[in-house]
């Protein structure tokens, strides 16, 4: 294996056949819109303040914003980004889903790398060697939380496999006034100390009515066995929900011209939130996740795990639209507007229910609990299973269509496939009335498991098996050796760690410079995971053939296992670790190293 | 029921700025890991420590056999994951009376299994009793069906043992209006005449309390308490002319910092 400056080697007879197939889009070339590029920034990083819905909250900027500014460069250059830390604690910039020298990564206590000091400078410097959407943040303590993020473009320097004549970015975050150390202490003293959407006795005796008292008891008695609770979907609320730093009264607002084709970037660049997000009236088609091209995918809506990116393009037409983003305990939402005109508006959906996690969740069906605690769920199992369900699972289409859990078939045998199940209702959609009364019809619905989004019925939410990669695998060769990975837990003490160890404790994953290895990534606990390597991407093994989706950040749902291939050909010492902020800070994270070539050649 | 005052300075560096890796057992394991009673955890604590500080009851009892009281009962915590130094106190002080009980525990605390603490230390009495200092050890956690459990067993300086096992569970009416039912029941192997302290099953105490969270930080409460003494430990009350049971209604606050 050797390094390429074009790890993805899309030629572009090959992008022009792909796209072809996939009879989507054409390319135009030519009539791309350039954004301003350039090989050099500055950044400064200070403590400040935000408006975020005419509230000031505290903040870290960057050059005075949050999120920091985008920063546009053309693949193939080199970037040189002065930074300057105004701060009195030492900051860092990790510059995610980069393939990069592993010095200028930006993970302090890794490759040699120490951080930016207080009051001090680093000039960061690396080789372009991809396109796509990537984004850049601290990896220092909290700051992630509060505002210490941005987005980073890399325009492609060949043409791209799709045609769009604008283009917009939108950083999805979570902000919060709280002190996000004081968050990782509360949580550290009580997990459950943000929830305050537990079930109550008046939930209970709402179940014993529709269920009978047997039903709804059993139920609860299941969970308070495990001492685990269902509405254990996210661990900190309180949260303002942003696109581009702006709050849903703020309401970011890109403009179009009726007929564009409009290329948004979605970057989840939260620090614990997992969003669904939709357009209604607007069906999208997804060309990049994670910043590397897919084969076009026509969707209503997608999850996106923290950390991830997904490209889609648009057609509007010529009306307002309303671009919103739930996250999945549904605690609010962030709001954007694509509008032909600054201060139109399009109605803002009712939030749809919330999900209640169920025995699956937990991992019921597979090896990841330990067999003798799940013999003692037997019983329970099927006895209240009708319970979990709400009963009321007729016409639900969330089983079916809200579930983009990644991953091969073991770990979603229904999830969905594109071509197989193409939106027919789509169309129907754009009428208004009959979307508005499925809208209500679904909001009254309660939602039966973590991966049931609500998805209106008819309209088709993303799922792992729907990405294909528009180019082929440089390395097509069967993994060699297996790498289990578990994301274990405890909430009860709030701990997280990866193979029964935190961060602190745990000896470093290597692997050889040149391994294929399958990474399995089994997730034995009732919230799910976006786990992240740095350095290089890995493939999802949806497709048995030679376009695999490239990842940088794997959503892993409750209770299920994805597997991933890699190839190690990033020699370095790479942070793995689960993106939700809180998890990695307690320890859900470790230190894959990659050998050297020439210690293992 | 803990929580936590201190916010650690430069803690996310000593998270993330870990440049060395200690050594740790090897990844391979086959069950479900304990995440916190591993080899490895000897000899380390992590990087992150932190205080709370969880006052249970701070409440005033009307009309308890005619006197009014004072109650508290709080527990305040230092240290990591797995070993933390606990400070526990809990006591009853009555209005234009010379009664009071009190009593203070000092501990070390460390994870043991996913849900409970094995606490040792001491415990040290300051009514009006005779004095006493005792050896503590037990257990606290959180049993099946969200059960706060607290068992201890006490020996005295005079080499008397008993045991106290305590239990409380928060129903939530609503995500902020808590009922919490909650039973205390002590018992000694060792007959202590001074201290009015029969062998067997001393007292048992048994209350409810209705609590509304304004924040995590702060809830008031009302609520019932009833506490009786029973077997030989009743009858020396008797024997003293005081009281062997004792309802009250109770108006007091939580905190958790
Ligand atoms: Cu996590």
């Amino acid at each position: 294996m050797s390094k390429t400056s074009n790890p993805l080697g899309l030629s572009r007879r090959r992008a022009l056949q792909l796209s072809a197939a996939a009879g989507v889009v054409s390319v135009f070339p030519g009539r791309r819109v350039f954004a301003q590029a350039a090989s050099t920034y500055d950044l400064v990083i200070d403590r400040q303040s935000m408006m975020i819905d005419g509230h000031r909250s505290p903040a870290i900027t960057l050059n005075g914003s949050v999120p920091g500014p985008t920063l546009r460069f053309i693949e193939g250059g080199e970037a040189i980004v002065y930074v300057r830390n105004n701060l009195s604690e030492d900051a860092s910039i990790h510059w995610h889903g980069l393939l990069i020298d592993p010095a200028m990564d930006g993970v302090p206590g890794f490759n040699g790398y120490t951080g930016i000091p207080a009051g001090g400078t680093f000039t960061y410097r690396f080789d372009l060697r991809q396109a796509g959407t990537y984004w850049y943040h601290s990896h220092s303590g909290f700051q992630e939380q509060a505002g210490l993020y941005g987005s980073l473009v890399i325009e492609s320097n060949k043409r791209e496999p799709f045609r769009y004549d604008r283009d917009y970015v939108l950083v999805l975050s979570d902000h919060t006034d709280e002190d996000p150390s004081g968050i990782f202490q509360n949580l550290k003293t009580e997990d459950g100390y943000y929830n305050y959407r537990k079930q109550t006795l008046f939930d209970f005796f709402q179940d014993a009515r529709e269920q009978g008292f047997g039903a709804a008891w059993d139920d609860r008695m299941a969970w308070g066995s495990m001492r685990m609770d269902k509405t254990d979907l996210a661990d900190v609320t309180g949260y303002s929900f942003l696109v581009n730093g702006k709050g849903p009264k703020d309401n970011w607002t890109g403009l179009f011209t009726p007929g564009e084709r409009v290329r948004l970037r979605f970057i989840n660049a939260s620090a614990m939130s997992i969003f669904d997000v939709r357009i209604p009236d607007l069906p999208m088609t997804v060309v990049a996740a994670d910043g590397l091209n897919v084969r076009p995918v026509k969707i209503n809506e997608f999850r996106i795990g923290t950390a991830e990116t997904y490209d889609v393009i648009v057609l509007p037409e010529e009306r307002p639209y309303t671009i919103m983003s739930e996250p999945i305990d549904r605690t609010g939402y962030a709001r954007a507007t694509l509008a032909t005109a600054h201060g139109m508006e399009a109605p803002i959906p009712a939030l749809r229910p919330r999900t209640l996690l169920t025995m699956n969740d937990m991992g019921m069906a597979m090896g990841g609990m330990d067999h003798g605690s799940m013999a003692g769920m037997e019983g329970m199992d099927h006895g209240s299973m009708a319970g979990m369900d709400h009963s009321k699972m007729g016409g639900m289409s969330g089983m079916n269509h809200g579930a983009p859990v990644g991953g091969n078939t073991m770990s979603n045998p229904d999830a969905p496939d594109a071509v197989a199940n193409p939106p027919s209702e789509m169309t129907d959609s754009m009428g208004g009335m009959d979307r508005g009364a499925r809208e209500r019809a679904s909001a009254n619905q309660a939602a039966v498991g973590w991966a049931d989004a609500g998805t209106l019925p008819g309209e088709k939410a993303l799922a792992y098996a729907d990405l294909r990669s528009v180019t082929t695998n440089k390395d097509t060769r069967p993994p060699t050796k297996d790498i289990e990975i578990r994301l274990d837990g405890n909430m009860e003490r709030y701990i997280w760690a990866l193979n029964g160890e935190r961060y602190a404790y745990a000896e470093p994953i290597r692997v050889a410079y040149g391994d294929r290895v399958r990474l399995r990534l089994v997730n034995t606990t009732m919230m799910a995971h976006p786990m992240h390597l740095h350095g290089m991407f890995v493939e999802l093994e949806d497709d048995t053939g030679a376009n695999k989706a490239l990842k940088h950040t794997v959503l892993v749902p409750p209770g299920k296992e994805v597997s991933v291939l890699l190839t190690a050909d990033e020699p370095g010492e790479w942070p793995l670790h689960c993106h939700l902020l809180y998890h990695m800070a307690a320890g859900m994270m470790a230190r894959f190293i990659v050998e050297s070539k020439t210690a293992s050649l | 029921m803990r929580a936590t005052i201190v916010r650690g300075a430069g803690l996310g560096v000593l998270l993330f700025g870990m440049s060395s890796v200690p050594s740790a057992q090897g990844l391979a394991q086959q069950s479900q890991p304990d995440l916190v009673s591993g080899a490895s955890e000897m000899g380390h604590e992590g990087a992150l420590r932190w205080f709370n500080l969880t006052v249970d009851q701070l409440e005033y009892q009307f009309v308890r056999n005619g006197r009014d009281g004072l109650k508290w009962d709080f527990q305040a915590d230092y240290g990591g994951d797995i070993n933390r130094v606990v400070l526990r106190s809990e006591g009853t002080k009555l209005t234009g009376d010379s009664y009071e009980e009190a009593e203070v525990q000092l501990l070390y605390s460390r994870s043991v299994g996913d849900f409970y603490d094995a606490q040792g230390g001491i415990r040290y009495d300051l009514g009006n009793d005779p004095r006493r200092a005792y050896g503590v050890f037990g257990i606290q956690g959180l049993a099946p069906y969200f059960v706060e459990l607290e068992a201890l067993a006490f020996v005295s300086d005079e080499g008397e043992f008993s045991g106290r096992l305590e239990a409380e569970y928060d129903l939530l009416i609503t995500n902020r209006l808590i009922l919490q039912p909650n039973v205390e029941l002590n018992v000694a192997l060792n007959q202590v005449r001074e201290r009015e302290v029969g062998r067997g099953f001393n007292d048992i105490e048994t209350g409810l309390r209705l609590r509304y969270e304004f924040t995590r930080v702060f809830a008031p409460y009302i609520g019932v308490n009833y506490e009786r003494k029973l077997g030989d430990t009743a009858d020396f009350a008797d024997d003293e002319g005081e009281d062997k049971d004792a309802f009250s209604f109770v108006s007091g606050i939580r905190l958790v910092f």
